[in-house]
């Protein structure tokens, strides 16, 4: 009986070789082709997934430091903008500042002239004025008092005491 | 792993010898051939039952049940014998004769000649001695041919989602199979192989898993046949893979054997021939472990139901189930490895064959 059991059958060989090289022919152009091709092709399309989605991430990325780099480069302009036009406005308030104290002293300086101008020609008119004064009462104590000189010197001497004006 | 397979191994011996040692001595006293063996025991309880009662022999009761067969027995009570009678095709004398098994067969189901054949010891002989070639589709090739049906359609069911569920995640059966395939694809044949020539050799190995792995579950199923473990389809699928491995060899594969290189020239004559034997003995080594695993493990199970008869009790049943039941379990994994460990090992033969020149 161990002899049996160890000792191959023909006829099973024949059959296994039959049986087993058929199953083998089968399975090979129907089952294991068409599995291996979708497997390897789901396997594809999972890696170009991935690397699609490893791409688009990186895009993401970069996308977003380009966003971050921009915003910094607006912020930065409108520092710049803003203290552009701090400065601007500074300088302008300065200038109208000096302008106007320029202005205010030309007008000073203007009315002061004109005051002068003033001032001399009153004095002027006023000397006038008194020699003509002095010509009318000299006319007139001349008119009145001749005949009696002592009057005459004490009004001469009076009118001149009241004209002592300047 | 491998201490497993030697474990079992040493089992496969051991019962090989034991049950040896049962054969012999029963063809010492009996001349009946049937699994069990009617004689007068004429003791102990012969004379309360009044009756015939049977001799177990257990070695002959394990080796028919491991032994291919011409029908398909599945069990016998009293003197009702369950069995199915299988096709016999038989070459002999010039001419190919097709009958039932049956005809070996007369009403008290006692083997009788048919139109100059006869049964001897399981296998069909001229009775003239002339030769005979026996293509019979026996217990074993009616297991092959179920197991080829249902191989073909798992696997068609399973190209076919893989045909309508492009791109789309694997369901049902593929789901199933689909880690068992790329295991194969992946970690056997890419890793042994080589990313190169890998894919060419990926179809064959995936059907000797799958062809290992299916016949040896339905082997453990009660009532099924030992096809994995019968030594004719051990030794086709090692004569294949023999025959895979060295018509791929490459010119290093083929210098390393008889001229290996960097070993001075006198040496080669002690090391050509070692190496030439280790060519033969790598199929034989896959031939007797795939056969001797799984031949050991139906004689375990065999052995502790046996042992409930060889002590008649029923209390022994107690023990000896649960053992089977653990045994079973165990079987269950080593169905599992040894596909996969005759796959990995064709896989690295074929690896050796294909590798390029690297030193």
């Amino acid at each position: 009986m161990l002899v049996s059991i160890l000792e191959p059958a023909l006829g099973l060989i024949i059959w296994q070789v039959v049986i087993f090289g058929v199953l083998f022919f089968i399975l090979a152009k129907f089952a294991w082709k068409p599995i291996m091709a979708s497997l390897q092709e789901r396997e594809q399309s999972i890696d170009d997934a991935l690397s699609l989605a490893a791409k688009t991430r990186q895009e993401m990325t970069d996308l977003k430091a380009g966003n971050e780099k921009l915003i910094g480069e607006a912020r930065a302009e409108r520092d710049r903008l803003l203290k552009e036009a701090k400065e601007a406005g500074d300088s302008m308030i300065a200038q109208a500042k000096a302008d106007a104290q320029k202005v205010g002293a030309e007008e000073i300086e203007k009315a002061r002239a004109a005051f002068n101008q003033e001032r001399i020609n009153a004095v002027a008119a006023l000397r006038k004025e008194t020699a003509k004064l002095s010509l009318e009462i000299a006319e007139k104590v001349l008119r009145n008092q001749l005949s009696d000189p002592k009057a005459q010197e004490s009004l001469v001497s009076s009118l001149l005491a009241d004209a002592k004006l300047n | 792993m491998n201490k497993k397979v030697y474990f079992s191994n040493f089992f496969a011996f051991l019962f090989l010898i034991s049950s040896s040692l049962f054969a012999q001595e029963k063809h010492t006293d009996s001349t009946a051939t049937s699994a069990i063996v009617e004689a007068k025991t004429g003791e102990e309880d012969a004379p309360e039952k009044g009756e015939m009662t049977e001799a177990f022999n257990p070695g002959k009761m394990m080796m028919e049940h491991i032994a291919d067969e011409h029908e398909w027995h599945f069990a016998t009570s009293g003197h009702t014998h369950y069995s199915i009678p299988l096709p016999c095709i038989v070459w002999n004398k010039g001419g190919l004769t097709t009958f039932s098994s049956n005809r070996f067969k007369n009403e008290h189901h006692e083997e009788i000649p048919y139109e100059g054949l006869k049964l001897e010891e399981g296998k069909i002989v001229a009775e003239d001695g002339s030769f005979v070639l026996d293509l019979s589709i026996t217990k074993n090739v009616a297991s092959l041919l179920i197991s080829f049906t249902l191989l073909l359609i798992i696997f068609f069911i399973v190209a076919k989602s893989y045909k309508e569920r492009v791109g789309k995640a694997p369901k049902g059966l593929q789901a199933a199979f689909e880690p068992l395939i790329i295991f194969i694809r992946d970690e056997v044949a890419k890793t042994n192989i080589g990313e190169k020539h890998y894919r060419r050799f990926v179809p064959y190995l995936l059907t000797v898993f799958f062809f290992i792995l299916f016949n040896n579950m339905l082997g453990l199923l009660p009532g099924s046949a030992n096809v994995t473990g019968n030594i004719a389809i051990t030794l086709v699928l090692a004569i294949i893979s023999f025959f895979v491995t060295n018509l791929n060899g490459t010119k290093t594969y083929w210098g390393h054997i008889f001229a290996m290189p960097g070993v001075p020239k006198w040496l080669l004559i002690l090391l050509t021939p070692v190496e030439i034997i280790g060519v033969f003995m790598k199929p034989i080594s896959l031939m007797i472990r795939l056969f001797a695993n799984i031949t050991a493990g139906h004689l375990i199970l065999l052995s502790l139901i046996a042992l409930i008869f060889i002590f008649k009790s029923i209390g022994v049943a107690f023990i000896a189930v649960p053992f089977s039941v653990f045994m079973n379990l165990i079987e269950l994994l080593v169905a599992f490895l040894q596909a996969y460990i005759f796959t990995v090992l064709t896989s690295t033969y074929i690896g050796a064959a294909v590798e390029e020149a690297h030193h």
